[in-house]
């Protein structure tokens, strides 16, 4: 009886972690195949044409799952991207089944409203269907693009920055749980590293990376003058805003 | 910086919560109604819980810490374990996640229209009234250790407010209201004087005259730049419930009589509709956050809390735009537009105190003093000088060190602040004009409902799309099936069940897991009976 009521209650917690659990790419590499072709749809726009759309515009893309931020009363907050750029989807309609489905690499069609959000652009209150297809965008090299304006083209994209030192945030502490420190573990994580004597913020957005996961416990053991490479999705927030979904300390 | 509108990532709180699921199913649900014991015993130890809100604010969380160690000093036998939150609504949910399995917290700060959810819950939250009178324990009683104020020192209002149902079933903590910050230069640059009250009809005047200043070149000759947003307000359930009052209109009664939807509200919308169609308006939910725009000159009527005064103004101690995109201009502090100036209405907000009933009644009482401690002199001012909130107790607000505070204002950019000392200025001279609405099981949902209208239509207007009586007919029928709102939503101070209680999503799944989990181990001892039996 003991190891029947462990096996349900083992198996309904995995079920529970299956559904939870966080999809960040583990890896940079594409892996679609060489002669990948995105072919869209009737009716898609291009990456160009999203950019070109107005703000508060119907758009209606192509796209493909990287990773799931977060699930909500059947809205999903996704970061996507196809071979020319990314897309935030915030809130799109979603059933929870439906968000079982979306893997890294997972080909969605999204209609809704492009927004802007103080300086992040994203389609609001989309409408997801799941297509055919899949890709992961690799990774861009984006370290010598940190403090200028070509980072801009690149929002929300999967990148990568290297060869970087962490500084002190405040009281000799390499991160702190919130922007200002206020937060306990399992709040967003902010940390501060350089590369060519300037100083840069990033995050650990804990509803895209929770504390379980391999990203959060590494920012949680850097230490200041820990020399680092990391890679995340580079959201916008009044700047650059990257969210990090792995560190590697070298 | 994470939009704090409701949604959370679940990985890690599944668990949490699955856990004392599984570990309580067994266990009562609810306490019993709670009994005034003898009081707490010097020679046992207690240990409660406190979950705590901060408004992402390192010196609150600060505050928090003190004031539990200085009350441990006074009662060394009781422990208090901290829990911090920057969300209401993630309170809101997990208490009532905490409720269906018996594991709420001792103490937490919530709003009463929580609370009244809460108390649908039977026995669930704890009366403060007999506690609160009681000579011995109560406010000011002879057996609290520290200086505490008494009844008669909490501010009168603010005490009513945590009425529900007859029964006092909270304890003010923090006040505030909102204010609408605004930018004088670029106001005055465009011709125009501040009233000594600002007015809705001035509001909306001078932001359409700024949004006409968009040249062809796509930048605005009010402020050179290619974006402004003359108005932006911070929370439209605040701003819809506020304008309802002061036009005199109907928006609910204390029975949890829904009349939201009505020609006022309609009336409102469509003025909405117009300055947004002229560019003059939008939202914090549609474009970010007020104080970003107001501190980089693209906006000149910044509506938000008066809990919000750090970060608005060129000068402010907290900033989250870039030192580069901040523009010079001088920050008036006013309360939010008014109909009537020779009136002014304006809504009162804030954290409130509720303690929790547990099968312990000696634990109630040892969180209770902890309740207590919070209403304490040192913990009132400490926690207002924070931002714009002012002290709920009248022994805080005429102490010398809280008077001395007040009266520095502008000294510097952070602790005496100007244009957060202004603030809590305002709401100090403005409390007899403060409301608020009536609580009830539903109240919550029936607030979200009034901002969601405005959302709503300012997002339609934005995307060109009709707005016309036929919009405003289904947007009535849609926001009543979003927010299950029928005409009636009766509360429940005394309601005997739990039956009505909105449960979280996630908390509706791990309720169905257990279920599923127990249905496998009936069906799997069938089984075994059934195979014992052959």
């Amino acid at each position: 009886m003991k190891k029947l009521t462990a096996a349900m209650t083992i198996a309904a917690l995995t079920v529970c972690l299956a559904a939870c659990g966080k999809t960040a790419p583990a890896g940079g590499s594409a892996n679609a195949p060489a002669s990948f072709e995105d072919v869209k749809g009737e009716g898609v726009m291009t990456h160009a044409e999203y950019l070109a759309a107005d703000v508060d515009d119907e758009v209606t893309v192509e796209t493909y799952v990287q990773a799931k931020q977060s699930w909500w009363e059947d809205k999903a907050t996704l970061y996507t991207q196809d071979q020319d750029g990314a897309y935030f989807i915030y809130d799109a309609a979603c059933s929870e089944d439906d968000y079982a489905k979306l893997t890294p690499g997972t080909k969605i069609r999204v209609t809704g409203f492009k927004a802007e959000w103080n300086g992040e652009i994203e389609i609001a209150e989309g409408k997801i269907t799941i297509e055919d297809g899949n890709y992961i965008a690799p990774a861009l090299d984006a370290t010598s693009l940190l403090g200028t304006d070509k980072l801009l083209d690149h929002q929300n994209e999967f990148v990568s920055f290297s060869g970087l030192t962490i500084e002190d945030k405040g009281n000799g502490q390499a991160f702190f749980y919130n922007w200002d420190n206020s937060g306990t573990q399992g709040d967003d994580l902010y940390f501060d590293a350089s590369v060519d004597g300037k100083t840069y913020s990033f995050t650990v957005e804990s509803y895209l990376c929770d504390q379980n996961t391999d990203v959060y416990k590494a920012v949680e053991n850097l230490k200041v003058g820990d020399k680092i490479d990391c890679e995340g999705f580079l959201y916008w927030y009044e700047g650059a805003n990257p969210h990090i979904t792995k560190v590697t300390v070298k | 910086m994470k939009r704090l509108h409701l949604r959370r990532g679940a990985a890690a709180l599944a668990c949490l919560l699955l856990l004392p699921l599984l570990a309580s199913c067994h266990g009562s649900r609810m306490s019993d109604s709670f009994t005034m014991p003898e009081g707490i015993r010097p020679d046992r130890n207690y240990e409660i819980t406190f979950w705590a809100k901060n408004d992402t604010n390192k010196t609150q969380t600060d505050i928090y810490h003190q004031a539990i160690r200085d009350f441990e000093a006074y009662y060394p036998n009781i422990h208090v374990n901290l829990r911090l939150y920057t969300d209401y609504g993630k309170i809101y949910n997990d208490v009532i996640t905490n409720i269906q399995t018996n594991t709420t917290p001792n103490v937490c700060i919530t709003y009463p229209d929580h609370i009244a959810t809460y108390l649908t819950g039977a026995g669930t939250v704890a009366p403060l009234g007999e506690l609160a009178d009681d000579p011995v324990w109560g406010l000011g009683g002879s057996e609290v250790k520290f200086d505490a104020p008494t009844k008669e020192e909490i501010i009168p209002e603010y005490l009513g407010e945590c009425m529900i149902g007859g029964e006092l079933y909270a304890l003010p903590y923090m006040r505030s209201s909102e204010a609408c910050y605004v930018n004088r230069t670029m106001v005055e640059k465009l011709g125009f004087t501040l009233p000594d009250v600002l007015t809705w009809d001035f509001v909306w005047e001078v932001s359409d005259k700024a949004a006409q200043t968009l040249g062809s070149d796509g930048v605005y000759a009010a402020n050179g730049q290619r974006v402004l947003i003359p108005f932006i307000y911070k929370s439209t359930d605040n701003m819809m419930i506020q304008y309802l009052k002061q036009a005199d209109a109907p928006y609910s009664t204390d029975a949890g009589d829904i009349l939201l939807f009505n020609d006022d509200t309609k009336v409102f919308l469509q003025e909405i509709a117009t300055h947004v169609g002229n560019g003059a308006f939008s939202t914090f939910k549609i474009s970010g956050y007020p104080a970003n725009f107001l501190n980089a000159g693209q906006c000149i009527f910044a509506v938000d809390s008066t809990a919000g005064a750090t970060w608005m103004g060129s000068d402010a101690p907290l900033v989250d735009i870039s030192p580069d995109n901040l523009v010079d201009f001088e920050t008036a502090v006013y309360p939010v537009p008014q109909l009537d100036p020779a009136h002014p209405r304006m809504i009162s907000q804030g954290p409130s105190i509720c303690v929790f009933n547990k099968a312990d009644p000696e634990e109630v009482v040892a969180s209770w003093l902890f309740a207590q401690y919070l209403l304490s002199d040192d913990v009132q001012i400490a926690y207002a000088e924070t931002e714009g909130y002012v002290p709920v107790t009248s022994s805080a607000r005429e102490n010398s060190a809280y008077r001395d505070y007040l009266s520095r204002a502008g000294e510097d950019n952070k602790v005496h602040y100007a244009v957060k000392l202004a603030a809590t200025e305002l709401v100090l001279a403005h409390t007899s004009d403060t409301f608020v609405t009536p609580v009830f099981n539903g109240s919550s949902s029936l607030r979200d409902a009034a901002g969601n209208l405005i959302e709503s239509t300012v997002k339609s207007v934005r995307r060109r799309q009709t707005v016309d009586d036929a919009y405003y007919a289904k947007l009535w029928q849609d926001t009543r099936s979003l927010y299950r709102l029928d005409d009636t939503l009766h509360a429940g101070a005394d309601g005997s069940d739990l039956s009505d209680i909105p449960l979280p999503g996630l908390s509706r799944g791990l309720l169905l897991v257990l279920a599923a989990i127990w249905a496998g181990i009936l069906v799997r001892l069938v089984i075994m009976r059934l195979q014992a039996g052959k």
